[in-house]
């Protein structure tokens, strides 16, 4: 690895780390989607988005939409990492009087664009902001990160087939596939698949990627960049609970937070995968 | 007899003739063509002004404007949920977004929408519900909205504003273009009789006393406030002073001239093409029961859903009429202390 992709594994090692802190300290939470998702938040905002941490609102900067707000923790821990807020104010999720709330609320915290909870609302909020860039003129890019389970729900739907016929150029779509949503595997509880082909036949420019493979996310975020007339959605094959070996693909995990057990051991596992990368570079 | 009274907060004096009716001379228009108009009046004042529509374009009349400033004009097809997310967005992104399609879809389909996308985020986005109420007529029941007013007063962080006609529909969507937040806009589908003018006073949050009276105050919103005004005719050949209030902004309510309404007449009777549940009926319910109780009474559908037949059949079948509010006003005053 480069001295770059080695800071970038160090980066996501350290959002996992404070995702379980963050999960346990509240007492409840998402576990699995927030773990699976920190490589591609870590990605977009220590490579990839134009952001500013000491002016978060600048009017140019590239806007971030997340659907599937229960997995926020991600999206915190990475803001908190990035310099948007402080990191001891992520002991703070799910507490009366926090910033951090259970789900995304608006303007709530620098970063935070829009709230986000129940299912299914992101790629239209999305659309709009995109298509406010485009009516401007301005140059700035949106992008939408969204569940696999919540292409359940017929808003996403009535999303994609609007942006396509905005030919929304400016809007990347971030679909964490990791096969899991409450109830069990995505095609016991409702089949998604051929997930990339419906994608293409609504008229969008599909990517598919391995979600932890940070110059796969890199590489994915510049070609969406370089596609005109179509909107692009980047499928991100992921797995759920990704670096905590007991949550890993378990479903189960999806809607729980660790207890203070499960925590230290999954911090345990974190800080030995930590050494590794470490020794990779050394 | 026919009362002699003045013109008050600008609707006209004689708006009845010797017989109790709207003499020929009264224009009739839909309220919604008011928000067409204004609309026009937006965009060409402020950039920022966008429209959507979901296949509704000249019913809910912004064709004009989608005809005026086409790229500043969205149809979003049949898909209402996906169009309060994106006014969201524009709305975060700086725009003024007017999401305008019929009350029994918007905020009838998409309420979920509009709760988180828009009224948690306090997105400043205007929604227009149109052909609200019995005004549909034969198109029977799935499509009078009868429950929105209820729906959206829930909602924490949204202004409501129900106008009597055209005229006060264009000050409305001109005024709610100025608050910096979420709000809803209630049209019929109907003419409905001008009764205000471009002088007529209009504050959002501000009732305004359309006829004074002192034994009985009658509160209506929207295309039923001529009604009301009838119904006051009515009760005045009985000897009956009724107070008429155009209550227009059902949320925020305006608290001090309902309070003194009911102090100084002790009954009110509220009259709304709603529900009689969580209406105009309800918000003045609520405040006159923690502030100013009265005996009461509430004039709207009867928790029961409407059916197809002519907007007047249907008024007359339901017990909206005048001859209706004046007879249940009649009865209330035998309650009063």
């Amino acid at each position: 690895m480069s001295v770059v992709e080695v800071d970038l594994a160090l980066t996501a090692n350290t959002i996992r780390q404070h995702i379980i802190s963050m999960l346990v300290e509240a007492g409840s939470g998402h576990s699995a989607g927030p773990l699976g998702m920190a490589d591609v938040f870590t990605v977009l905002y220590f490579s990839v988005l134009h952001v500013d941490p000491d002016d978060p609102w600048m009017p140019d900067r590239d806007r971030v939409v997340l659907s599937n707000g229960h997995i926020c923790p991600v999206w915190y821990a990475t803001l908190a990492e990035r310099g948007f807020f402080p990191v001891s104010e992520l002991a703070t999720l799910r507490k009366l009087g926090s910033r951090l709330q259970g789900h995304p609320h608006a303007r709530s915290l620098p970063g935070i664009e829009a709230s986000a909870g129940p299912l299914g609302q992101g790629l239209s909020q999305a659309i709009g902001m995109a298509l406010s860039a485009s009516l401007d003129g301005a140059r700035w890019r949106t992008h939408a990160l969204l569940s696999d389970g919540e292409h359940d729900e017929g808003q996403t739907w009535e999303a994609v087939m609007f942006a396509a016929k905005c030919r929304l150029h400016n809007l990347t779509a971030w679909v964490d596939r990791n096969n899991i949503q409450i109830d069990g595997f995505t095609e016991d509880v409702m089949p998604l698949e051929p997930l990339a082909a419906k994608y293409e036949s609504f008229g969008w420019h599909v990517v598919e990627i391995d979600g932890h493979n940070h110059r796969a996310i890199a590489d994915a975020a510049r070609l969406a960049e370089a596609v005109f007339e179509r909107p692009t959605v980047v499928i991100c094959h992921t797995i759920p609970g990704k670096g905590v070996d007991f949550m890993e693909d378990d479903y189960t995990w999806h809607g729980i937070p660790p207890d203070r057990a499960q925590a230290a051991k999954a911090l345990t596992e974190l800080r030995s995968l930590r050494g590794r990368i470490d020794g990779e570079y050394a | 007899m026919v009362s002699t009274r003045e013109a008050l907060n600008g609707v006209r004096a004689d708006l009845f003739d010797e017989h109790g009716e709207l003499p020929d001379d009264v224009e009739s228009v839909p309220t919604r063509q008011g928000y067409g108009d204004a609309l026009v009046e937006l965009g060409t004042r402020d950039e920022r002004v966008v429209v959507l529509t979901g296949d509704l374009a000249d019913s809910t009349k912004v064709g004009a404007f989608r005809d005026q400033f086409p790229g500043r004009f969205f149809d979003l097809g049949v898909a209402e949920q996906n169009m309060m997310g994106v006014a969201a967005g524009l709305a975060l992104a700086g725009k003024i977004p007017f999401v305008s399609s019929y009350a029994t879809f918007s905020p009838g389909r998409n309420w979920d929408q509009f709760r988180v996308s828009v009224a948690y985020t306090r997105a400043n986005v205007k929604v227009a519900g149109a052909h609200s109420g019995l005004s549909v007529g034969p198109d029977g029941a799935t499509h009078q909205a009868m429950e929105d007013i209820a729906m959206v007063r829930a909602l924490p962080n949204v202004v409501v504003v129900v106008p009597c006609d055209a005229e006060e529909t264009r000050k409305a969507t001109l005024a709610v273009t100025d608050l910096d937040g979420p709000a809803y806009l209630r049209f019929a589908r109907n003419a409905t009789p001008l009764i205000t003018s471009p002088d007529s006073p209009f504050t959002i949050g501000r009732a305004t006393v359309v006829r004074n009276g002192d034994d009985v105050a009658i509160v209506a919103c929207g295309p039923l406030l001529v009604e009301a005004m009838r119904a006051a005719e009515i009760l005045a050949r009985d000897g009956i002073d009724a107070r008429v209030v155009n209550n227009h902004t059902i949320k925020p309510l305006d608290e001090a001239t309902l309070i003194a309404a009911a102090e100084q007449t002790g009954a009110v009777v509220t009259v709304e093409e709603h529900q009689v549940n969580g209406g105009l009926g309800g918000a003045v319910a609520e405040l006159l029961a923690q502030h100013h109780p009265v005996p009461m009474d509430i004039v709207g559908m009867p928790d029961h859903f409407g059916e197809s037949g002519t907007p007047e059949e249907l008024l007359a079948r339901w017990g909206l009429t005048a001859e209706d509010i004046a007879r249940r006003a009649a009865i209330l005053l035998r309650r009063k202390a």
